[in-house]
């Protein structure tokens, strides 16, 4: 099976591991370079009164001197004045809406008489350098390639984007309000699946960037561009960069034994609780970068000569998600938030060996209502430690 | 194709703006393909012609809100094999609802200088609350796209594709920033029907409603986080009471909101 590798072919090159330093007046040479080597460019961008990912053009494309302050269904951006280019969290968007749209026609059938003929979409593998990607983000870009491609059945446009993906992530300096990436054990520091890691420093009039090469795609597009041996003050200087944010995340959420625990406690009332607040709007599942359920639709002409099958973003939140036969099978809204979190923090495990959560927070900002997916487990836990019983009638 | 051969289409107009029946000629593209499939029997809107029952498929927009209606709209049912109502006013009762929660005689007393002379029912309701509807097409006005997956699945005798998810789903498939979260403005999306593609917050407003409840809506939660939004209860009152005021979870909400209970 032809499966994307996250690390260069055929071992690591020589230059995985180098460490230099590029200046903030060389940043558009990288993006130059990048380019030069046949990658459109893809990161973060202000838009709508948000950090999203969309097409970078040039520098000033990035949100130089931008910052957010997020909390439990809220998200602000705010100026900084340092001139970061990324001094930000995550935002709404994920990676998932390029690897997986949103929207995706994946064939196309003739009439032909009696029979039929198919299409098939040709494959959207344009090169594509994903800028700034942060470690939780990479965490959930290996997660999805578990569920895409790391099975049996492997899905042809994602494991053809996947191939041509240039990973450029960057080191968070600065843990959001709703991170928890530390209890997740995925981040704040990447390590590695990238194939360029950068940290960005700015002290007094200094101002660059630690480039981290990951693989051979990665030195490869450094080819040109100015850089500095980096010395042991630059690494330290990353060090201390992680770690200040290790020690800063905004919550936390306690893995300990939680397979068992959720799945133990079915019946909890806490489900109940939490069914009252929730809208079922599916805005977490939507904001969620490993997610990927998803429905398939097909869409005849008017006189069905033919026929394209869609593929669609769907979420466990849907009434309409669950149907079968007779009807669906989670009615209720406490049985869907059930659903839910139960498979991302517990049956993910037995489905694809992780946890489905890399403690990103973007289910807790983007919920309408604020609903903090750390708090639903503390609940839940402190609920089994007092043995509570369950709640009359359950959440069928 | 024999124009015998094709199933015959009747579009019908009761209480209503017409919107959502020019949806339909708003089809341009589309439009020659369903008239090559479909024989137009009665569509005045589009065509004098007019060619008597019965008919294998009816697209009724507007509500009842007259006596004479509540009697045509058996009529068009008794004529109709397949009965789908389109638009907001067909499917809850539309805009002019809104009766249904005053005195339809004092309007009368107070708008006309004739009164007697008005003959209207004290409240506008859905074509379902009359007579049995085969499929109910949500919007104001309702979406092109629908309309046509509708028409598509009538002449393939199969259910359409029309989710009842929340509008949240499309904004968030289209990428649009959520309004509420990142920048506190009002907005109905989470308790609303998708199907507009949504729109309006892709243009930095809240969305209005115009699709009606979506199929599991929490309006408690949803007024109770409006409160801390900063609105006050009547006016939380007032974004329920729009285009789909007498759709029974919007009213319910919309009566729970002065006294802020859920």
């Amino acid at each position: 099976m032809d499966r994307p590798a996250l690390q260069g072919p055929g071992g690591p090159h020589p230059d995985v591991g180098r460490r230099s330093v590029l200046g903030r007046a060389d940043f558009s040479r990288l993006l130059a370079s990048i380019r030069t080597a046949g990658y459109r460019i893809v990161g973060p961008t202000v838009r709508d009164g948000a950090i999203v990912y969309g097409p970078i053009e040039a520098e000033s494309d990035l949100p130089v001197g931008w910052t957010d302050r997020q909390e439990a269904g809220t998200y602000r951006l705010e100026r900084r004045a340092d001139g970061a280019l990324f001094g930000y969290n995550v935002g709404p968007h994920s990676w998932k809406k390029y690897l997986f749209p949103s929207r995706e026609r994946l064939f196309t059938a003739h009439r032909k008489g009696a029979s039929f003929s198919i299409d098939a979409e040709p494959a959207d593998d344009a090169p594509t350098a994903y800028l700034g990607v942060r470690a939780c983000e990479v965490a959930a870009i290996r997660i999805q390639d578990r569920v895409f491609v790391g099975g049996a059945a492997v899905d042809p446009g994602y494991a053809a984007r996947r191939r041509r993906v240039l990973l450029i992530a960057v080191q968070c300096a600065q843990a959001g309000g709703t991170c928890f990436c530390v209890s997740m054990g995925t981040g704040p520091g990447v390590t590695d699946g990238f194939d360029l890691a950068l940290t960005e420093r700015i002290e007094g009039d200094r101002h660059e960037f630690l480039v981290e090469v990951g693989s051979e795609r990665g030195a490869q597009v450094l080819v040109g561009v100015p850089l500095r041996p980096a010395d042991a003050d630059d690494v330290a200087a990353m060090v201390a960069t992680v770690d200040r944010t290790a020690r800063s995340m905004g919550r936390t959420l306690d893995q300990n034994g939680i397979h068992d625990l959720l799945l133990g406690r079915l019946d909890d009332p806490e489900w109940e609780k939490v069914g009252e607040r929730c809208l079922a709007c599916t805005n977490c599942t939507m904001a969620c970068p490993t997610c990927f359920c998803h429905s398939t639709e097909e869409v005849p002409n008017l006189d069905a000569s033919q026929v394209e099958r869609w593929r669609r973003w769907d979420s466990c939140f849907n009434l309409g998600f669950s149907e079968l036969h007779t009807g669906s099978v989670r009615t209720t809204i406490p049985s869907r938030y059930r659903q839910w979190m139960t498979h991302k923090l517990a049956s993910w495990f037995d489905q694809f060996g992780s946890s489905g959560c890399v403690g990103c927070g973007r289910c807790i900002t983007w919920c309408p209502v604020g609903i903090d997916l750390t708090a639903e487990v503390r609940a839940i836990r402190s609920n089994a430690a007092a043995g509570r019983p369950p709640a009359a009638g359950g959440s069928g | 194709m024999a124009s015998t051969t094709r199933p015959r289409l009747g579009v019908w107009k009761f209480a209503s703006c017409d919107g959502c029946q020019l949806s339909l000629l708003d089809c341009e593209d589309e439009l020659l393909a369903v008239a090559g499939r479909i024989e137009i029997a009665n569509f005045a809107e589009a065509t004098s012609a007019f060619a008597p029952g019965p008919y294998d498929l009816s697209l009724v927009e507007g509500s009842i809100s007259t006596p004479h209606d509540a009697e045509r709209i058996r009529e068009v049912r008794a004529q109709s094999r397949r009965l789908v109502t389109i638009g907001a006013c067909a499917t809850s009762g539309g805009i002019q609802a809104l009766r249904n929660f005053g005195n339809v005689d004092e309007f009368r007393r107070i708008v006309y200088a004739r009164p007697e002379y008005i003959e209207t029912l004290a409240r506008s309701t859905a074509i379902a609350d009359h007579v049995p509807v085969d499929f109910e097409l949500r919007g104001c006005p309702i979406n092109k796209r629908q309309l046509l997956e509708v028409i598509a699945a009538f002449l393939q005798g199969r259910r359409p594709t029309v989710p009842t998810d929340s509008v949240c789903i499309e904004c968030k498939r289209r990428g649009t920033v959520c309004v509420v979260v990142a920048r506190g403005t009002p907005c109905l999306g989470p308790v609303t029907q998708a199907g507009c593609g949504a729109i309006c917050p892709a243009y930095d407003r809240g969305c209005y409603g115009c699709f009606g409840p979506q199929d599991t809506p929490n309006t408690a939660a949803w007024s109770r986080r409006l409160r801390e939004l900063g609105m006050r209860p009547d006016e939380i009152a007032r974004i329920y009471r729009t285009f789909n005021a007498a759709a029974k979870p919007f009213r319910l909400a919309a009566e729970a909101a002065p006294s802020g209970d859920p």
